[in-house]
């Protein structure tokens, strides 16, 4: 038991430092305790395997929770379509300070205003430009491997009820 | 007096033609005039039309290499050509107004684009992608103009059923377009086409 409670802190830790998707990865384990199945399936080695279904993109517009603070909001919404290039960022025809009040949507976060020595610059830094490189449509998807990741929260809600650190 | 005089002789040939269009005929009927007149103009009409729609086909429009190897390329991956339901537009679909009167101005327009190519105006990747900007602005003025009409050919407002769209798309739709403070292409540019730079563009970065 403090085994795995001192392992599912690391992940909490780890993740809170920005590192989740590898801790993650390495934390899956079938519901036995291993893998029951290769990510491929059944599949021989020397075989390709079939590929998997594409999945529809949720699309509710509603915003979804935060795994860590510093996580990058998820994009609930599709962006099929949507060009983000030299030419236009279709994303920030809505998410743009300045179109905010009629698109109602959230205004890109201030922090895409800074330079990477922290500067804060008038408009959108072009490190920050190219959306998809942080934020991300969902799908419904069953993920391949089960994801034992508990957020931050719920450890603190653990350690004051008088669980243990360990 | 000797310049009408110049005239005279300058179309001297065209004397002979004159006389005889302006003569009553000496060997057909009157009836045999009227009937053949009026079955010649089906004939011509028919043929006049049946160009006319010969041209406004996409295989047409594609077979220039300006339009095939850009344009049409890009449409291939847009909800335009592949989608769920197998329904696609075609190149006049949205680029050729369908009421008669208009599409004869556009294609008037169109012999521009003719020459356009005769001449190689954007026969390269690099010149079509320099005058994209003012290609992409006179569609978006059209369509700005007749409040978007082709794109209303298919996508009518009144049939629109906001509860099978995303909240998102209900949304914005209940909000400028029902109300009429927006036309399609406000916010719809870049759907079929990729876009060009849109410094300056209203509601872009």
């Amino acid at each position: 038991m403090s085994r795995l409670l001192r392992s599912l802190l690391r992940v909490a830790l780890a993740s809170s430092l920005g590192l989740a998707a590898p801790v993650a990865m390495s934390q899956s384990a079938g519901p036995d305790g291993g893998l029951s199945l290769p990510l491929r399936g059944p599949t021989p080695v020397a075989d390709p395997a079939p590929a998997p279904r594409i999945q529809p993109i949720r699309n509710t517009a509603a915003r979804e929770t935060r795994n860590y603070p510093e996580q990058p909001p998820v994009i609930p919404h599709t962006i099929e379509g949507y060009q983000i290039d030299l030419n236009g960022n279709k994303c920030l025809s809505c998410h743009a300070r300045s179109r905010i009040r009629e698109s109602q949507a959230p205004m890109i976060s201030i922090t895409h205003f800074m330079d990477r020595e922290g500067q804060f610059l008038a408009t959108v830094s072009p490190r920050r430009f190219f959306c998809t490189e942080c934020h991300v449509s969902q799908t419904d998807a069953k993920p391949p491997v089960a994801n034992s990741f508990i957020d931050i929260d719920s450890l603190i809600t653990h350690l004051k009820a008088g669980g243990s650190a360990k | 007096m000797s310049l009408l005089g110049a005239l005279a002789n300058r179309f001297a040939w065209a004397r002979p033609i004159w006389t005889t269009i302006s003569r009553p005929s000496v060997y057909f009927s009157f009836g045999a005039l009227v009937l053949g007149g009026f079955v010649a103009g089906i004939v011509f009409w028919g043929a006049f039309n049946t160009a006319l729609e010969a041209t406004n086909t996409e295989k047409f429009c594609t077979s220039c290499h300006e339009m095939h190897s850009n344009v049409f390329e890009e449409l291939k991956s847009t909800i335009h050509f592949s989608n769920r339901s197998g329904v696609r537009a075609s190149c006049p679909d949205c680029h050729v107004p369908h009421n008669w009167t208009d599409k004869i101005a556009r294609k008037m327009q169109a012999s521009k684009e003719v020459w356009g190519h005769l001449f190689g105006t954007i026969g390269t990747r690099e010149k079509f992608l320099d005058h994209r900007f003012a290609l992409a602005s006179h569609e978006w003025a059209r369509m700005k103009a007749n409040d978007s009409l082709e794109c209303r050919n298919c996508h009518s407002a009144q049939s629109m059923d906001t509860t099978k769209q995303s909240p998102r798309a209900a949304e914005a739709h209940e909000r400028f377009l029902f109300t009429g403070q927006k036309t399609c292409i406000d916010c719809h540019k870049g759907i079929a086409h990729k876009l060009p730079d849109m410094k300056g563009v209203e509601g872009w970065q």
